[in-house]
């Protein structure tokens, strides 16, 4: 099981802040591709249409990042801090 | 390096943190501070308030990364560095980073180096309230990350030892 958290703009657009996913796909890339293919304000968002940023555990992770059971998974927009 | 990160949603005293960096250590010989704050005006539109949003656990393991980083390229004896979280006005201090060093050219380059990793890796969001009563998400802004990139050419200046 892994846990997924949204931010800012992606929490309001999608209407959730987290979820958990039973059976975490391999990778950052594949979970990207499974959440656009919900269709919807899903696809719009990881559809390719908009800049995501991911971090896996905390740390910042692209497309090839692999997955394992207990991971946490942050989508977030470019950051605007300071 | 003696290292104080903090997120914090009461306000900054920065008179404190100044005091707090230098902390009466002979070795230093330059204090360099930075404070962001928060302005009535953004992209022509009035700003009445803003909302500072974090992502809890990954904001500090950032700062903290910044900071490191930040103590290799250049011989440092302190860093402060503080961020406002939740609703500020405009004047409101958001961001503070202060840096002693032996020297002032490490102390002023890793104050503005902090500052532009800051901008660009540290997982803070703005939403801003306009005067008109709209809301709306600030965007992330393309110099800050050529600002950001510019420190990736070298590793720190090797004029800053003295």
């Amino acid at each position: 099981m892994i846990r997924v958290l949204y931010f800012a703009s992606l929490r309001e657009t999608l209407g959730r802040a987290d979820e958990a996913l039973a059976e975490p796909p391999a990778t950052v890339g594949a979970l990207h591709g499974q959440l656009a293919a919900r269709g919807g304000e899903w696809s719009t968002v990881f559809g390719g249409g908009q800049q995501i940023l991911v971090a896996v555990n905390q740390e910042m992770a692209g497309p090839d990042t692999t997955l394992s059971d207990g991971d946490e998974v942050g989508f977030f927009p470019p950051v605007t801090g300071g | 390096m003696r290292v104080e990160i903090r997120v914090q949603e009461v306000p900054l005293d920065v008179a404190g943190e100044i005091a707090g960096v230098h902390a009466g250590d002979p070795a230093v010989g330059g204090v360099a501070s930075f404070i962001g704050l928060m302005r009535d005006l953004n992209a022509g539109d009035q700003v009445s308030a803003m909302t500072l949003e974090h992502y809890p656990g990954m904001t500090e393991k950032s700062l903290r990364a910044i900071v490191d980083e930040a103590g290799r390229r250049w011989p440092l004896r302190a860093v402060h560095l503080v961020h406002r979280v939740g609703r500020l006005t405009p004047c409101d201090p958001i961001v503070f980073v202060a840096v002693a060093s032996a020297h002032r050219g490490a102390a002023f380059h890793a104050c503005e180096f902090i500052m532009d990793y800051l901008k660009t890796r540290a997982p803070f969001w703005k939403r801003e309230e306009l005067a008109d009563g709209q809301s709306r998400w600030v965007e992330a802004r393309v110099s800050d990350d050529a600002a950001a990139a510019a420190w990736q050419v070298g590793d720190g200046d090797p004029e800053d030892g003295g």
